[in-house]
């Protein structure tokens, strides 16, 4: 039996780690006559992204934007409705190639509930030999395994692999979550908010190991938070999101130094400020974003958009690419019709 | 400005059969009418607790406290029944972090307001239904007199917690006491619902306590800050001084740990290990275990809050040797 050694790299550094295209995922929603209400959140729609070998790629946005939806995607804890995902050249879930659970050892995901997510009936020892021993690994190599994944997030083996989760805090629970994820040796790690729960002295700790640990394993990360400051601090690339769709990807500089859809300005300026002497005077836009369920026609933003006009109704605009970063917004659009539409 | 509240030596023990919780050791601050102070800490610091005391909110049969809470002179520990019910709701009110579980699912919201208006102002039916609505316009709340006939759950998170605070302030308390409002709510709302709450804390003249786990959200509300660590203030200070110039260890590292703007690339100042068990009383400093400028005198005795000027307290024995050597 091979001894779970990391995957060895394929196509070669240009090659996206992960391709994602077309990925949707509607979820019927309950009630109505015989159950069926006929109605859809549209949780994720159409939403195409790539991850580069060995970046950061920060997804922001609020609550029912889908950027949990497309975690559980990516990793297929759900399946798509509709959509292909490519992992290092191979398809995944087709004939010709890799199956889910060969996806699932390359990918693997930390969670918000470091709690919820570890058995509370088995020690931290045999959480973390679980997988290992499931994909084949002899309990003596298991068990060296689960000390050097201690060790790697900084929990002295010899004092916690005995513990059972509701001995640990809230940071050392998630410092074992994290492990957990690095057991198989995974290529891609989905953080799907996993220091948003931590207290501020804690998450700074957690934050500085995920950093060391990616340069030391050579790891890529999808990093999901609602916190855009930490998504700053961590992120190569950052995506956008809003009800269901991108509205804007790009380089962190781009996305934080001159961010071009109103969305994503409007997100910035949220963050309160950390200076008492320039508070915040004005919320950026008003009222609570919609319901999911029936998300507005055309541009999806367009009801909390300053800048809507008639077009943004009648068209949905597409991601479109202009130069540092991709903007899905009329505005940006030559001749789509919006009066502040850049000149071609 | 007068003194609207004033807390002393506040200590809040939690007793159960399996152990016992000393959550608050020692808090003592004051508010004045027409301010806000911000209370900023951690989970476990005892931020939310002393909240709760002021309105007696702890279970009695579990609960142990000493030392004075006085809202306008009155005594607020040893206050009877009566007298609690009126300062509940009427003298002072609360809002808290989730919304949703504050207001009962099987009434409108019209109906919730105007029923507490009714119970602590004597108003008739019709004249706290009018209320009702004056209350939604005054929390910006759109298209008020539709509203009132809304259930909880049909509202927004936003509007939800706007809908709360309607019902906080629906029979003009003195001091408004607030417990994370704002945690549960993405970044565009709650920026809508901390300038709300200052623009009203400004109009009403009410005294504000904003309990928070955010440093941001504290520095846009607070005139003056908290910190609170294992149930001690370790500091406490105007929000630009706090800002500026924090001197405990625990809030520089708290300020230094916290990720914002131009942090990209460098390395994070975390605080090393947890914070302590509270099921003992601290001998001495109950941060000298995670502080890097720790000294043998720090175990010794707990350290008094000391003023360092300009209505700037700190708790850490460093600050009373600089001091020292200051005067020397």
């Amino acid at each position: 039996m091979e001894s779970l050694v990391p995957v060895e790299d394929r196509g070669g550094p240009a090659q996206p780690l992960l391709l994602a295209s077309g990925l949707r995922k509607h979820f019927p929603v309950p009630g109505g006559l015989l159950g069926r209400s006929g109605k859809v959140v549209r949780a994720v729609d159409d939403l195409s992204l790539s991850v580069a070998k060995g970046e950061t790629l920060g997804v922001v946005g609020e609550s029912g934007c889908g950027k949990s939806t497309v975690a559980r995607l990516l990793i297929r804890l759900i399946k798509p409705d509709r959509g292909t995902m490519v992992l290092d050249g191979d398809p995944v879930d087709e004939p010709h190639g890799i199956t889910v659970n060969e996806l699932r050892r390359q990918v693997q995901m930390v969670f918000q509930d470091s709690y919820a997510s570890l058995n509370p009936r088995l020690t931290i020892g045999e959480t973390l030999a679980f997988a290992p021993k499931a994909h084949g690994l002899p309990a003596a190599e298991a068990r060296a395994r689960v000390r050097d994944l201690l060790d790697k997030v900084g929990l002295d083996p010899t004092n916690y692999a005995e513990r059972y989760p509701h001995e640990l805090s809230g940071g050392q629970r998630q410092r074992v979550n994290i492990a957990r994820a690095l057991a198989l040796r995974p290529r891609l790690v989905i953080l799907d908010e996993a220091v948003s729960a931590l207290d501020k002295s804690v998450e700074a700790q957690v934050l500085n190991m995920l950093v060391d640990l990616k340069t030391e394993l050579g790891l890529t990360y999808i990093f999901i938070s609602h916190d855009l400051n930490v998504v700053q601090y961590l992120s190569d690339r950052v995506l956008v999101m809003y009800l269901g769709k991108i509205v804007e990807l790009g380089s962190v500089e781009a996305i934080y130094g001159d961010p071009q859809h109103p969305y994503t300005r409007a997100l910035l300026s949220a963050r309160p400020s950390m200076d008492p002497r320039r508070r915040t005077k004005e919320a950026p836009i008003q009222g609570d974003p919609p319901n999911p369920i029936d998300p507005p026609s055309g541009c999806r933003f367009r009801t909390r958009c300053p800048f809507a006009e008639d077009v943004c109704a009648r068209a949905e605009p597409p991601l479109a690419d202009t130069g540092a970063q991709a903007v899905a917004c009329h505005m940006r659009i030559a001749g789509s019709g919006h009066s502040k539409a850049v000149a071609t | 400005m007068s003194n609207l509240l004033q807390v002393r030596d506040l200590h809040v023990t939690f007793v159960t059969p399996d152990r016992t919780v000393n959550a608050v050791n020692g808090v003592s601050f004051d508010v004045r009418r027409g301010e806000t102070l911000g209370i900023l800490g951690e989970s476990g610091s005892g931020k939310s607790v002393t909240l709760r005391s002021i309105l007696r909110l702890h279970p009695e049969h579990r609960t142990r406290w000493s030392g004075s809470i006085k809202l306008e002179g009155d005594e607020i520990l040893t206050m009877g029944r009566g007298a609690l019910s009126d300062l509940r709701g009427q003298r002072v009110a609360m809002i808290f972090q989730e919304p949703a579980t504050a207001f009962d699912p099987v009434f409108t919201i019209g109906h919730q307001i105007a029923e507490t208006v009714r119970r602590h102002t004597g108003k008739g039916e019709a004249d706290s239904w009018t209320r009702a609505r004056e209350l939604l316009e005054m929390v910006r709340i759109p298209s008020p007199a539709q509203r009132l006939k809304a259930y909880p759950h049909e509202m927004s998170g936003g509007m939800r917690q706007r809908a709360m605070i309607a019902l906080a302030l629906s029979c003009n308390p003195s001091l408004l006491l607030a417990d994370e409002p704002t945690t549960a709510l993405d970044a565009t709302v709650q920026i809508q619902v901390l300038l709300l709450i200052r623009e009203l804390q400004r109009e009403l003249d009410v005294g504000v306590i904003f309990v928070t786990h955010d440093i941001g959200v504290a520095v846009e509300v607070s005139d003056r800050i908290g910190v609170m660590y294992a149930g001690k203030i370790v500091e406490l200070a105007p929000v630009e001084q706090m800002v500026d110039a924090p001197r405990h260890p625990y809030s520089r590292g708290l300020l230094a740990s916290t990720v914002h703007d131009g942090m990209r690339g460098r390395r994070l100042e975390a605080i090393p290990g947890a914070p302590p068990d509270l099921a003992e009383v601290p001998t001495g400093c109950s941060f000298a275990l995670r502080c890097k400028f720790v000294q043998s005198n720090c175990v010794a005795r707990p350290p008094d809050l000391r003023e360092v000027g300009g209505s700037h307290l700190v708790r850490c024995v460093l600050v009373d040797a600089q001091e020292a050597g200051v005067a020397a």
